[in-house]
């Protein structure tokens, strides 16, 4: 499935399919919309830093969802919250994807009998590619996230979207 | 400096039956009862007294007292008839290093009292909080809508027989 492992021996040339060199594009450079919303935001913004460098695996924070692949949502999702998000996952471009980061936008967290403003589970607003379960989850656990997510990318399909 | 006994004095001698009560420091602060209607009045004279200098307001607190008569009906869902809301002040004097706490109890059919907003003006965005999840009306009050909810929410959320919606702009509310 690799690129690499069709490369002719001594030349400069590479053979593969369309899909999978779309999926190698796309799973590389997966630009995160600069985005947080809660106590979670402050573990992402540990995993973009310098000490686990999310820009090894090409995520690269940018302020406009024009510019973005992939939303985190990193924390609680208010109701008010919620209608916010929708809009901004309506502004990103096609493909897009999404991680949702915490047990708080997984399913409510520790809101989920008393938060009467608490959204319980973002993937009733969107939907949800890769679930990251911690409260907060460590930087390993949201790289193992996104590791996740490349790997359903390297899958995907041009004639269907499977991701 | 002042201890609680002598500040209610102070106010007992100026405002006489609208001040109704002191409670002891233990185990809470120390707490005076005041007249609900008066409180700007009872607020301008503990800010500008000179001998009491209350230039702070540290904090102001909406509680549910939930002392009326609780009422359920067929699907087991409680309301509260009657009773009190009340509202805390916690005042601080930087100058003369003292402290005391206010209190005042409105109906909880009707829970209006005035704004102390012209007197601390940090006061403004803790009523409108304590009017957002209590439902009190600050009367006076410059600028009274919702701080922390959408302005579409129904209910005050922190009244202990509030119900949690089913629904929000078609977002399922309960687990």
């Amino acid at each position: 499935m690799g690129l690499l492992d069709k490369e002719f021996s001594e030349s400069n040339i590479v053979i593969a399919t369309a899909e999978d060199i779309f999926n190698w594009a796309r799973l590389s450079s997966l630009w995160q919309l600069s985005f947080g919303l809660a106590c979670c935001a402050i573990e992402m913004m540990a995993t973009s830093a310098s000490h686990y460098d999310f820009d090894r695996f090409g995520v690269i924070p940018r302020p406009s969802p024009r510019q973005a692949d992939i939303i985190i949502i990193s924390g609680t999702v208010t109701l008010k919250m919620a209608t916010r998000i929708k809009r901004i996952y309506e502004q990103m471009p096609d493909p897009k994807y999404i991680i949702s980061m915490g047990s708080c936008s997984n399913c409510g967290g520790p809101y989920w009998e008393h938060g009467y403003h608490v959204l319980k589970g973002i993937d009733r607003v969107i939907p949800v590619d890769v679930y990251v379960p911690g409260c907060p989850p460590r930087p390993e656990a949201l790289l193992e996230g996104l590791l996740k997510l490349q790997d359903k990318i390297r899958n995907e399909s041009l004639v269907k979207k499977t991701a | 400096m002042k201890n609680p006994e002598e500040i209610f004095e102070l106010l007992k001698s100026k405002f006489a039956e609208d001040v109704l009560e002191l409670k002891p420091a233990q185990p809470l602060d120390a707490m005076i009862v005041v007249n609900p209607l008066k409180i700007k009045e009872i607020s301008n004279y503990l800010c500008s007294e000179e001998s009491l200098s209350f230039d702070t307001l540290m904090c102001l607190s909406g509680v549910d007292d939930a002392n009326g008569e609780k009422v359920k009906d067929g699907n087991g869902i409680e309301t509260i008839n009657g009773g009190t809301l009340s509202i805390y002040y916690h005042l601080d004097s930087i100058k003369l290093r003292h402290k005391i706490t206010i209190k005042i109890s409105v109906p909880r059919d009707n829970p209006e009292t005035y704004s102390v907003e012209s007197i601390w003006k940090c006061a403004d965005w803790h009523e409108r909080e304590a009017y957002d999840l209590f439902g009190i009306k600050f009367l006076d009050h410059p600028d009274l809508r919702r701080i922390l909810l959408p302005d579409d929410w129904d209910g005050f959320p922190l009244r202990k027989d509030y119900q949690v919606p089913e629904f929000y702009l078609g977002m399922k509310v309960p687990y």
